[in-house]
């Protein structure tokens, strides 16, 4: 077995490197792939070619973009941020730990793209988080102001990736069970996706935990000097 | 009955759509990427049969599509339109005229699947089932999509050029990035068939005592997280990881069970995700967005929860998977 295919993987990390286009240097990075094995033109055209048709399952997600389109345009985003808004007395800690658990279960039934960093984290998240902080703690300092911005984006991820995999979530799921019926091993999606819940419920205690750790230590903050306050970017 | 190529068909439908709204304004590779776009799921069925045939040239032709694509998307550059202050205006005053009414059609979609891939096996018409029995998740959200639109339409009292034109607004925003996961897909299973994974198998192999389950299972993570971080998405390096050593060292030699495998090994490798600057989408664009001085302000919140949940992910491995 020849190493040469692995100069793919080197033209993928090269590639984002240069920060050239991903979706260039995924086809480049196969036809490189396909070539240094030795491959015929026409043999690797086909391989792509067969490849690509048989995970366009990955694409059906596009079917919910007329629903949420329709929805936007009548102001399904704004009705939201006034639905959260609405909610008083909320700390930080108690804000971003709902967010998680709610972006989780959202995730869980497939709702993945309802929030996201443009959506819901710029406009809402991000700025609640800031006013519940200053609100227990007194203002922020530029340096804490960041640190709560980043841990708001930081809990979209978290929730979004350790929902997602649980149900409805097709992609990763169907990438699951499609590599294994290629290899004979045949399983139901719901098989394979009721096994993401212990990681998705680890996932949210440990991060909650973090959230906590972090709004206790802004929220004291108040005793401690303000200007040039020392912070510690690993908790 | 419903099979999964009349979804795709949809699919397929949809995106002629938005190719021909791109081109009547005269956005012309915009156009054409969601016109190539559509003949996967088009004629899908049919290059799949003609390969299985020895008749290559579809899979031929869909190869040169997949390359163009690759093109266009670096090419291209869509956009969403701005709005005005009065639309954003309109859209405020829209929402306090329908308030909550409009969470219904959004949950519709989840609910239904749902409520489809509960009930496939009772939904028959006479002796056939309505819905395909070897698809059944897929058929019911492509279904649940289809009967949302029309709530939908009926709750916001709108046409339906409108539901195509907003849809078409979502997808041109989202652009090359929604093609991403399949052609990364795709790139994975080059990489099978070019013997990446045996590659790197053998580079493992030689480096660890393939006898131990143990070694092979913290060889598995690892290479995971470290192929996430190169590829910037846990969808790439898993093919490649399961090729390498998931399938014939752990499924195979130890007998490891690959339902848990599967589904814990890809989230070992989200958490490779929540490390790397190559999953732009989600560490760097936010840091962007959120005017952070630190490009990896984001990543950097986010190291102490990938790195306890990675141990977290090995141990739930160690105990399910070779029970």
């Amino acid at each position: 077995m020849s190493d040469w295919p692995l100069l793919g993987v080197a033209v993928v990390v090269a590639g984002f490197v240069l920060r050239r286009n991903p979706a260039l240097v995924v086809v480049a990075a196969g036809l490189v792939s396909g070539v240094a094995a030795g491959m015929r033109l026409d043999e690797l055209l086909a391989l792509l070619g067969t490849s690509f048709v048989s995970n366009r399952a990955l694409l059906l997600f596009v079917l919910t973009l007329p629903v949420i389109g329709l929805l936007e345009h009548h102001g399904l985003r704004e009705r939201a941020q006034a639905w959260i808004a609405g909610f008083r007395s909320l700390t930080l800690a108690r804000l971003l730990v709902s967010y998680l658990g709610l972006r989780q279960l959202l995730s869980m039934f497939g709702l993945i793209d309802l929030a996201g960093h443009a959506q819901t984290v710029r406009p809402l998240l991000a700025p609640m988080s800031e006013a519940a902080a200053a609100r227990e703690g007194g203002p922020l300092a530029p340096a804490q102001r960041d640190e709560v911005r980043a841990l708001a984006a930081a809990t979209d991820n978290v929730g979004r990736f350790f929902g997602e995999d649980v149900f409805l979530a097709f992609g990763a799921v169907l990438l699951i069970q499609g590599l294994y019926e290629r290899q004979g091993i045949l399983l139901e999606p719901l098989e394979i996706a009721l096994w993401a819940l212990p990681t998705a419920i680890a996932a949210f205690a440990i991060h909650a935990l973090r959230i906590a750790w972090v709004g206790r230590r802004l929220a004291r903050r108040t005793a401690a000097p303000r200007d040039g306050a020392h912070v510690d970017v690993a908790d | 009955m419903l099979r999964i190529e009349h979804v795709y068909w949809l699919v397929g439908a949809f995106l002629l759509v938005a190719a021909a709204i791109n081109l009547r304004g005269r956005r012309w590779s915009g156009g054409a990427f969601w016109a190539l776009l559509a003949t996967p799921f088009l004629f899908g069925e049919t290059v799949l049969a003609a390969n299985a045939r020895d008749q290559q040239w579809p899979a031929q032709a869909m190869g040169i599509a997949v390359v163009a694509l690759g093109v266009l998307a670096a090419r291209g550059r869509l956009r969403l339109a701005p709005e005005g202050a009065s639309e954003i205006e309109a859209r405020v005053e829209r929402a306090l005229r329908f308030g909550n009414r409009l969470f219904v059609p959004a949950l519709a979609i989840p609910l239904l699947t749902l409520a489809f891939v509960l009930s496939a096996g009772y939904l028959r018409w006479g002796d056939t089932p309505l819905i395909d029995g070897a698809q059944t998740t897929l058929v019911s959200l492509g279904l649940a999509c289809a009967l949302a639109i029309v709530i939908a339409l009926r709750t916001t009292h709108s046409r339906f050029p409108l539901a195509l034109q907003q849809g078409t607004r979502l997808l041109d925003a989202l652009g090359w990035a929604a093609l991403l996961p399949m052609l990364l897909a795709t790139l994975g299973s080059v990489f099978a068939a070019t013997g990446v994974g045996d590659a790197i198998a053998e580079l493992v192999g030689a480096l660890i005592p393939v006898d131990s389950r143990l070694a092979c299972l913290l060889a598995f993570a690892f290479g995971m997280v470290v192929f996430t971080v190169v590829m910037g998405n846990a969808f790439a390096a898993f093919p490649v990881m399961m090729a390498g050593i998931g399938l014939p060292l752990l499924v195979l030699k130890h007998g490891a069970d690959p339902a848990p495998l599967g589904a814990i090994g890809m989230l070992t490798g989200y958490c490779g995700t929540l490390l790397t600057p190559m999953a732009a989408n989600f560490n760097i664009v936010p840091a962007v967005l959120l005017e952070l001085p630190d490009q990896y302000g984001v990543i950097r919140a986010q190291v102490v929860t990938a790195l306890a949940l990675l141990v977290v992910n090995v141990i739930l491995m160690w105990l399910l998977v070779f029970r």
